[in-house]
């Protein structure tokens, strides 16, 4: 099997010019710096060492962060930048989907601008007279053609650049992110538009952040992080390591926010609502909560789990005289500052009868049953009559994950069953 | 970067289609359209004129008509310092091209030279038009150099354009610091002024360091004195304008990579 695109040993080095923000060619002749001046003083590592290969006819999707290097990893394929160093070697026409319509004139007719776009992305007038139908058609903008380019709405925009690149019949397709615009139906029809490539044996290169896409439409999958290969090959197997060291860099953040929230906690009473989401710790302290984790199901402190798991709340409550009128409490906030869930040991009936000393309390939930989402946690010690010993609201942050994207708050254990005349694919 | 430079030639479709879209695009939506690049030059004209033969009085004999002899260096003139104005910011201006799209990024300053020779030739039209009206008509004699002053001109002005542009992305300040050194150059180029002037002689060897006056000179030679003995200084402008042309070329593909990066 040939490749159409390989990177050998890749680095991208982006130079920052940051010490002459400020300097003029007057100043830079009169220093005689001017060719130290256009020495780069700053280093950024855009990639790092990448190597991997894009066999001919397979579509490939590159997936990562933010900031993680795949944008500058589609620009070296399509020749924009050059690589610091390595070998970037594509076979075949390349077009590529970066921006869309990039070089459309606002004041002229669409249809001068497609032939001038055509042009630009390699084919020539004849080529461009060949498809100009199906370019038009594709983009179904047939009776906007001859209007100035500045009349279209953004969709209309984005619908005849994707229409001329796609149209350049390129061997080699790169497309970033490209397919977040236009509408479902536009959306669908590029999407069958890639599989009919994929047919004709044409290579695909595609950035998304959309994984879902990246699984049902690629041979294989690229993970980029801080500039450097992860991991690279079957797309279910790239993705769920990817998504796990998402996870897990997402605990580390939550992690921080809590840290922050319970140093910074003001210790204000509410005024009214208890129910209303403000943040921060209050009370008496004669019974005080310190060290409160959320536990997954191996035992392990968390910040991030999917729904359905087993979770613990686990805190410690130190008293520091014994005493007996106490009552334990938690609950759970969704982003919108709704409260899922709330329960103490009041409501459940239990009386307390004493607590002296360190104690250690856990609040287990069996299923996690949330929807996807960010919530927050309140966990508190007060009497039975309200009066504070030591209120910790909103202070711990935790993200509840989920493959299915329902809506609402709870995500009741269920199935669906049907007569055996209702079939799905 | 010769192979670069033969690449080039493979743009030419795209140039042409780019110098076409920059002629169609200026006029769009004005009421004269495309009448303007002959009603431009002609207001221009009239203004000079105005200002030399009423306000400031020019009283030489051999300048008449006055308006032909100024016409002459002044279309010149303006496709030169239109062509380096707009191709200093030519680079920044076409960042979403470079950044986005595999462009050849040389194409942009030789764009806007080349719309606005275009220009000036369609002011040449104008020019003819004067010479008719004014009985005054070149020399056929002379005539015959005219085109290589024209290839001269654009050959000079194509390798300024490209060294301009590719600094101008590192250096924002020569958009502005053009401006000025156009106007300083063009009153230090006998265009509204004859070149033998005694003022002129005095400091000969100084306009002679001036490569825009041998190319006013050739053009006011060739088409309004009618007799053309500037030859050897134009040829040697020519060889310098190539020499000129590779330098800036060979700067250009230095700087390339930065453009996409800077832009």
């Amino acid at each position: 099997m040939t490749s159409a695109i390989e990177l050998v040993n890749v680095s991208k080095i982006y130079r920052r010019y940051s010490g002459r923000q400020f300097a003029t060619l007057k100043s830079a002749l009169l220093k005689r710096s001017l060719l130290r001046e256009l020495r780069p003083n700053e280093a950024f590592v855009a990639l790092k060492d990448v190597s991997f290969t894009v066999p001919k006819g397979s579509t490939v999707g590159l997936i990562g962060r933010n900031g993680s290097g795949k944008s500058t990893a589609l620009k070296l394929v399509a020749g924009i930048t050059k690589p610091s160093a390595g070998t970037v070697k594509v076979t075949g026409r390349i077009s590529a989907l970066i921006e869309l319509g990039a070089g459309f004139h606002p004041e002229i007719s669409g249809r001068e601008n497609v032939f001038i776009n055509g042009i630009m992305l390699g084919l020539s007038k004849r080529e461009v007279e060949e498809r100009f139908d199906d370019i038009v058609n594709f983009a179904e903008l047939r009776e906007f053609i001859d209007a100035p380019v500045k009349t279209y709405s953004s969709g209309m925009y984005m619908r005849l650049g994707f229409a001329v690149a796609i149209h350049v019949d390129p061997d080699v397709l790169l497309v970033d992110e490209v397919l977040a615009v236009g509408d479902e139906s536009f959306t669908h029809k590029c999407l069958d538009k890639f599989g009919e490539l994929h047919r004709r044996g044409k290579t695909v290169l595609i950035v998304t952040h959309a994984l879902g896409l990246v699984e049902r439409l690629c041979d294989d999958a690229v993970w980029l992080d801080g500039g450097e290969k992860q991991l690279e090959g079957d797309p279910k197997r790239v993705i769920g390591a990817y998504l796990t060291s998402v996870e897990e860099s997402e605990k580390q953040q939550l992690a921080a926010t809590t840290t922050k929230a319970i140093q910074s906690a003001a210790p204000h009473v509410p005024a009214g609502d208890m129910f209303q989401a403000t943040e921060g710790r209050w009370g008496s302290r004669e019974i005080e909560i310190t060290d409160v984790q959320l536990v997954g199901a191996d035992g392990q402190p968390s910040f991030v789990f999917h729904s359905g798991d087993a979770v613990s709340i686990r805190f410690h409550a130190r008293a520091l005289k014994t005493t007996t009128d106490f009552v334990f409490g938690v609950s759970v906030f969704n982003a919108d500052g709704v409260c899922c869930f709330g329960t103490n040991t009041d409501i459940e009936s239990m009386a307390s009868e004493r607590i002296d000393g360190d104690a250690q309390v856990t609040f287990a939930v069996d299923r996690l049953d949330l929807v996807e989402g960010t919530y927050k946690l309140d966990v508190a010690a007060h009497r039975r009559d309200g009066t504070p010993y030591d209120y910790h609201r909103q202070l711990y942050t935790f993200r509840v994950k989920s493959r299915t994207h329902d809506v609402g708050i709870f995500r009741p254990a269920h199935r669906w069953t049907f007569s055996p005349n209702v079939r799905f694919k | 970067m010769f192979a670069n430079l033969g690449t080039l030639l493979r743009y030419r479709g795209l140039i042409q289609s780019l110098v076409a879209r920059e002629l169609k695009a200026r006029y769009r939506g004005s009421v004269l359209g495309f009448v303007w690049s002959f009603v431009n030059p002609l207001l221009l004209l009239s203004v000079y004129s105005f200002v030399f033969t009423t306000v400031m009085r020019n009283d030489n004999a051999q300048t008449r008509p006055y308006a032909v002899f100024m016409f002459c260096g002044l279309l010149p003139w303006t496709w030169f310092a239109a062509s380096l104005t707009e191709s200093a910011s030519s680079l920044i201006s076409g960042g979403n091209l470079i950044k986005k799209v595999l462009f050849p990024a040389e194409v942009l300053p030789i764009v806007s030279v080349l719309s606005n020779m275009v220009h000036f030739v369609l002011g040449l039209i104008i020019l003819a038009g004067f010479m008719i009206g004014f009985r005054h008509l070149p020399n056929p004699a002379a005539l015959v150099w005219f085109p290589v002053v024209v290839a001269v001109q654009l050959i000079f002005t194509l390798g300024l354009a490209l060294a301009l542009s590719a600094l101008s992305v590192h250096f924002r300040d020569i958009r502005d610091l053009l401006a000025n050194v156009l106007t300083l150059w063009f009153f230090a180029t006998p265009i509204i002024y004859p070149y033998f002037m005694p003022t002129v002689e005095r400091f000969l060897w100084l306009f002679r360091l001036n490569p825009f006056y041998h190319l006013a000179v050739s053009y006011q030679e060739t088409l309004f004195f009618g007799q053309f003995g500037h030859a050897r200084s134009l040829l040697l402008l020519g060889a310098l304008s190539i020499v000129l042309f590779l330098a800036a070329y060979w700067l250009f593909d230095r700087l390339r990579d930065s453009f996409a990066e800077v832009v």
